[in-house]
């Protein structure tokens, strides 16, 4: 087992509000191990990306970090909890946008309008790394021109409105690429590119890991991604991670029912003539989560007096290093387990 | 202007309910400052043809700024014709109507027979009116019904997208994205229109709640006789639910093929560059990644094809003229001079 650069335990994030306290992140436990790419998925408003920013402790008010540890393993060999340190702590300014970095999911929004690309990417090497100007304006350069921008020394002293948006991306991953940092978060990176660009952005993505042996974690809603990019997957829903494992146990032979029934509703994997089948019903409010196991109400597998009341279900650890939070996972994995998915 | 369409595409095919022909809309490009000169434009919809039957659900694909929303926004006169014609037959007799060049007063009573579904069910919703108003809306515009027939109307309508006749009171903020979605289907089809528009309709909506609305449509496509343009970039959906598509570059349909046709042998190299983009979700089978380059700036298109600067067939003849579609196998069309 390689160390972990990333330990979440028991995170808990709420959003506080007049109608009451939104649960958003709710007892969610991660690892991420060195060197790996992990895939958060889940559909929107289950609590992935509110996971991803409390790393970098980005909650805004009126939400805020109830409790839980996010331990971050340096490669200097110290470890530092990022959920207990202060918000003005020198640690945690080490840590964000250095050690730690983060590529945003709308590249219109992540840039300045008013700074140029260049100005915008040396400030990352200014901060942390106190270089000078020149020293900067070579690394900044040499960067984009990794990350596949053509002319970087002319697209150095532009705007962003003059680029496209998968160059725009392109300069976000240079930005968060700079520092070098041993956990990259990408939250949708490729969410608002079109397929050809999205199918560079993430070679590119997996190349530049691959070279600088860093981790990334990688929060989407996109399967088809994961499949593709990923080494391990955890599954969130309503701010619960439900299904963990290698992406080849999860996308290949998911156990969890709402895992299997994400997996069985893309199209494009059944007949045309086929109804295409669905979970039935809606995600319901983070306001009003069902008792008991939070999928029950959609569930095809949920068992009356055992699904539907007392405390969530506990994560279950499989023989197959994989773990499933169902209350009835051993009939699942008794039903499903041994079966690999029809491709 | 009515009569009969000059040209089909196929002679021996049955009668389109939507015959497009030779489409074109250009916007104008004016150069910034006190004098408004006119310095260029840019070719958002080029030459586009193509026939929608009756009964059927043809496929715009494309990545953004190909050119797919415009087509399908002129042809419903949300935008004004450059040039070129759509021939519409809304009643399926054969009496066809050139839609380009109707004037409003002569439009009005056909747009209850070509009606849109929007991408976004939170923009696309007047968050000021009630479910039951928005639904009703179209019927008090043409003026159709009124008072207790209304109300069957839109009762009926919504229990047909699976909704409830109480949810009729309720505003658009109290229901979820697949719910929202499920009233914008409900207010386009209460006109009972021959031809819809689906631009994009499913995007916006997470994969549980996607296959819900995709069976949605197909089930009121059988029930309703529709006939769908649906627009999407997403290639899985588009394969689910169309039966022919057509691959938009640079405003210009590049390749028109059946749909099994199109994504088992595609011809033209793009589409076999975007098909091979397509992420599969598959950890076994690896997407390949493509070489790098960008969508071609229909404001400044190159010389002959404009796929050509990506393309690694791309030869001398290529930079000539842009090609029209040929038909290389019955039913499936290409623009490309080296196929």
């Amino acid at each position: 087992m390689e160390p972990n650069v990333l330990e979440i335990r028991n995170l808990k994030v709420s959003f506080f509000s007049d109608e009451g306290e939104t649960r958003a992140v709710n007892d969610v436990c991660l690892s991420v191990p060195r060197g790996r790419i992990m895939a958060l998925v889940g559909e929107s408003g289950c609590g992935k990306s509110v996971t991803s920013y409390s790393i970098l402790r980005l909650i805004q008010k009126p939400g805020r970090i109830v409790g839980g540890e996010i331990l971050f393993h340096g490669r200097d060999g110290r470890s530092v909890d990022i959920a207990a340190l202060t918000e003005k702590d020198q640690q945690l300014y080490d840590i964000r946008g250095d050690r730690i970095a983060m590529i945003f999911q709308e590249p219109m929004t992540a840039l300045s309008p008013v700074h140029t690309i260049g100005n915008q990417l040396c400030e990352v090497l200014y901060l942390h790394r106190k270089l000078s100007r020149a020293e900067a304006e070579k690394q900044v350069i040499a960067m984009l021109g990794r990350v596949g921008i053509p002319a970087p020394e002319r697209r150095f002293r532009q705007y962003p409105f003059e680029l496209s948006g998968g160059m725009r991306q392109r300069v976000v991953i240079a930005m968060a690429m700079l520092s070098e940092p041993e956990l990259l978060i990408a939250d949708e990176p490729t969410t608002a590119l079109d397929v050809t660009i999205q199918a560079q952005v993430l070679a590119l993505m997996k190349e530049l890991q691959h070279d600088a042996g860093n981790s990334v974690l990688l929060i989407t809603h996109d399967l088809a991604v994961v499949a593709q990019t990923a080494d391990l997957v955890a599954v969130m829903y309503l701010g619960r991670i439900v299904e963990r494992g290698s992406v080849r146990q999860i996308v290949k032979n998911p156990l969890h029912p709402y895992t299997r029934g994400l997996f069985q509703s893309l199209p494009g994997m059944h007949p045309r003539s086929e109804k295409l089948p669905s979970i039935r019903g809606s995600v319901p409010s983070l306001l009003d989560i069902p008792a008991g196991c939070p999928f029950h109400p959609r569930c095809d597998f949920a068992q009356a007096g055992l699904c539907d009341c007392g405390a969530p279900p506990p994560e279950t650890v499989l023989p197959d290093g994989r773990s499933c939070c169902c209350f009835r996972a051993a009939e699942m994995v008794a039903r499903f387990g041994g079966q690999e998915e029809k491709k | 202007m009515s009569g009969t369409v000059p040209g089909f595409l196929s002679p021996d095919a049955p009668r389109p309910l939507l015959a497009v022909r030779d489409l074109c809309k250009f916007f104008p490009v004016y150069r910034s400052g006190l004098i408004h000169r006119r310095i260029g434009e840019v070719r958002a919809v080029n030459r586009v043809s193509f026939d929608l039957y009756p009964h059927e659900t043809l496929g715009l694909v494309g990545e953004s700024g190909c050119g797919k929303s415009t087509t399908v926004r002129t042809i419903l006169r949300a935008l004004d014709f450059t040039s070129g014609e759509a021939w519409f037959d809304p009643a399926g007799n054969g009496e066809y109507v050139e839609l380009g060049g109707l004037s409003a007063k002569r439009l009005k009573p056909l747009r209850q027979s070509m009606q849109m579904i929007f991408q976004d069910p939170f923009a696309s919703l007047n968050p000021r009116m009630t479910v039951g108003q928005i639904i009703a809306e179209p019927l008090h515009i043409h003026r159709l019904a009124s008072g207790s027939e209304l109300d069957d109307r839109v009762d009926e309508m919504l229990l047909r997208v699976g909704m409830k006749p109480e949810h009729k009171s309720r505003y658009p903020h109290a229901f979820s994205g697949g719910q929202r979605q499920r009233i914008g289907i409900a207010r386009a089809l209460i006109m009972n229109p021959a031809l819809v528009v689906a631009d994009e309709a499913v995007s916006a909506l997470d994969v549980s709640v996607q296959a819900q609305v995709i069976n949605l449509l197909d089930e009121l496509k059988q029930t309703m006789g529709l006939s769908y343009i649906f627009v999407a970039h997403d290639l899985c959906v588009v394969r689910h639910i169309c039966d022919r598509v057509a691959v938009m570059y640079a405003g210009r349909i590049v390749e028109l093929a059946p749909t099994e046709e199109l994504f088992e042998n595609p011809v033209h190299p793009y589409t076999r560059l975007l098909l091979a983009s397509a992420p599969v979700p598959d950890p076994d089978c690896q997407v390949v990644p493509p070489p790098p380059g960008e969508v071609a700036d229909a404001g400044a298109l190159p010389p002959g094809c404009a796929f050509g600067p990506r393309c690694s067939e791309c030869g001398g003849a290529c930079r000539e003229a842009a090609p029209d579609l040929r038909e290389v196998s019955p039913g499936h069309w290409v623009a490309c001079v080296c196929r």
